[in-house]
């Protein structure tokens, strides 16, 4: 009996209407285009700029954009993870800056290249780790306060702990080396944006870490059903996405060989921006962190092609914030062709 | 039914604020048999069930396992114990793929000297393994590398139901498994739920489909304003009786 009701089952799935199945195909396709669609626009944005100015793919300028993508680069990685669990975090511009002065109070005491590395790491961790400490054990409804609070207190905090309250010159020859440029043309710095993005791609992709953040993302109460530690979760996210604030920290120390706690000023912003332009979702669990790299590029080329076709810097802030604007609605509009790609299929499943 | 049920819940209290959610309930549940779990909205079958898959913990009264006190105070521990849940809202990742909703949270993983979060999943020996469990319990998916978020209310139930019945090793707990689908749909994860059964699962069947229950169940426990009211063999004789004791008009 049972063995004769499952018989038309098997057979639905093939006997479909060809238009369902093309229509289908149509809202498949549309899907992979928009999951490529940043990476297009990336490619041909850069098209269309070399055109305009004949000195945007000079090895120097592409040098320069590398240099100043690469901290923005760093930073989104983290900003990514953070997003991917549906959260955010404000404080990585302020958690930077302070990073940065920990670094040059250090090296006022010691030479020691390690130490200052060391120092400036471990302040964007710490304050990573208790953005997300207080968010998950202090039960606050959105990460938003409590990284909004650190931003403050690290401004603050960075402020009053550099010595005259503004920029400290001097940095350990280690660290201003990520500042020069290798002989391979490349910034050095461009080679620790390659080694987070390995270990960023590495941890999502096969590590159990990764897929639970992904399945923290995706669905925090069923993660917490299946026996995810999602506490523990959140706060390695937070924790990492400090990290790379701390990582941030040493290669801009590096590249202006100084420290400052005006540094990462609005860095929040171009992090967040990397990752939507990129083309990751705030629904949370979707996005992989190639997102944020090809934002960040994409950032970094619309400000220094618009800095070569000499327009003010007004409206370089008016076009970002126009290329976000077109990015949230390619996600609206993808998790509209999801729904659509999942009402087909019940269809065909009938 | 000789020997010691391998669920066992004694007395429990649940009390959420001022709301008495569990008033003392006591419950049985033994391998190879479905147990039904009646109750009109409201009467604490969510609860119990919740304080069983390890959501809630009991605030007195025990839970015990093959007769021995059980800490379910976390699903980690309730699913390390043996006991899998399928959750009315599925607790499936819309954005994984059906392998990844399988394994998540018992990932296999290797090397096994490092701490969980820093191992690597393996993940071909993971999609191998899930697609020989929904081929076993003739499941049918579109595709198995797409994010479950693209399948129908029935694949996903059964995505969900699956999952269950991989690792269950004891008890099997179902939060109204057929309420949002079709009917060839509710027919296969009945069936689904047979094979569960089959296998030595003690099933635990929340419902409000009386068809379903004269079906499967071979035991009803009916839940009213927290308290145990009936536990009888449902059969068409005494339908109407177990139709009474969930909405309470004896009389």
């Amino acid at each position: 009996m049972a063995e004769t009701t499952r018989e038309p089952d098997t057979m639905s799935g093939s006997s479909d209407g060809e238009s369902r199945a093309e229509g289908g195909a149509a809202v498949d396709a549309a899907l992979r285009l928009l999951s490529f669609g940043p990476m297009l626009i990336l490619v041909l944005l850069i098209v269309v700029v070399s055109f305009l100015t004949p000195n945007f793919l000079k090895p120097v300028n592409i040098g320069n954009i590398m240099a100043q993508t690469a901290v923005i680069a760093i930073v989104a990685m983290g900003q990514q993870l953070v997003i991917l669990t549906r959260g955010i975090d404000l404080s990585v511009g302020a958690n930077l800056a302070l990073a940065t002065v920990m670094g040059g109070l250090v090296y006022k005491a010691t030479d020691s290249a390690t130490l200052v590395i060391m120092a400036m790491l471990a302040s964007g961790s710490l304050v990573g780790f208790i953005n997300g400490a207080v968010y998950v054990f202090g039960k606050l409804p959105h990460p938003f306060i409590i990284t909004l609070a650190t931003l403050s207190i690290c401004k603050g905090l960075a402020l009053e702990l550099s010595i005259n309250h503004t920029t400290m010159r001097g940095m350990p020859e280690a660290v201003t080396f990520l500042g020069e440029t290798s002989r391979l043309g490349v910034p050095n710095s461009f080679f620790v944006v390659f080694g987070v993005a390995l270990f960023v791609f590495v941890m999502a992709r096969s590590m159990i870490w990764g897929w639970w953040t992904y399945a923290v993302g995706g669905n925090p109460k069923a993660a917490v059903e299946m026996g995810i530690p999602v506490n523990w979760v959140l706060v390695a996210t937070y924790s990492f996405a400090g990290l790379c604030a701390g990582i941030g920290a040493v290669v801009l120390s590096g590249r202006t060989a100084a420290s400052s706690p005006l540094y990462g000023n609005l860095l929040e912003l171009d992090t967040i921006a990397a990752v939507i332009i990129g083309g990751a979702s705030f629904l949370g669990g979707r996005g992989h962190l190639g997102h944020a790299l090809v934002g960040a590029v994409m950032i970094g080329v619309i400000r220094n092609a618009l800095n070569l076709l000499n327009v003010s810097v007004f409206y370089q802030m008016i076009a970002i914030g126009l290329i976000i604007v077109i990015a949230v609605e390619a996600d609206v509009l993808r998790n509209h062709l999801e729904a659509r790609a999942r009402a087909s299929q019940a269809t065909r499943a009938q | 039914m000789s020997g010691v049920p391998v669920l066992s819940v004694r007395d429990g209290h649940k009390r959420f604020g001022a709301v008495h959610a569990l008033k003392g309930v006591s419950l049985d549940s033994w391998r190879g048999e479905v147990l039904a779990l009646l109750g009109d909205n409201g009467a604490g079958k969510s609860t119990l069930v919740r304080c069983i898959s390890g959501v809630h913990s009991l605030d007195e009264g025990e839970i015990r396992l093959d007769g021995e006190v059980a800490a379910l105070s976390t699903p980690a521990l309730a699913r390390r114990a043996g006991i899998e849940t399928v959750y009315q809202d599925l607790a499936l990742f819309d954005n994984l793929t059906p392998s990844q909703n399988f394994y998540c949270g018992r990932e296999i993983s290797f090397p096994s000297w490092l701490p969980r979060p820093l191992r690597f999943a393996r993940r071909r020996t993971m999609d191998r393994e899930a697609a020989a469990v929904i081929n076993r319990l003739k499941v049918k998916l579109p595709r198995l590398d797409a994010p479950v978020a693209l399948m129908s209310g029935g694949q996903r139930q059964a995505i969900a139901v699956a999952r269950a019945a991989v690792f269950a090793r004891k008890v099997v707990i179902l939060d109204e498994p057929t309420a949002a689908l079709g009917l060839r749909e509710s027919r296969k994860v009945l069936d689904l739920i047979r094979q569960l059964r089959d296998e030595g699962n003690a099933v635990i069947l929340i419902t409000h489909n009386m068809e379903h229950v004269l079906e499967l169940a071979d035991r009803a426990v009916v839940l009213r304003q927290g308290r145990k009211v009936g536990e009888l063999k449902p059969d068409r004789t005494n339908q109407q009786e177990l139709v009474s004791l969930i909405v309470g008009a004896e009389a």
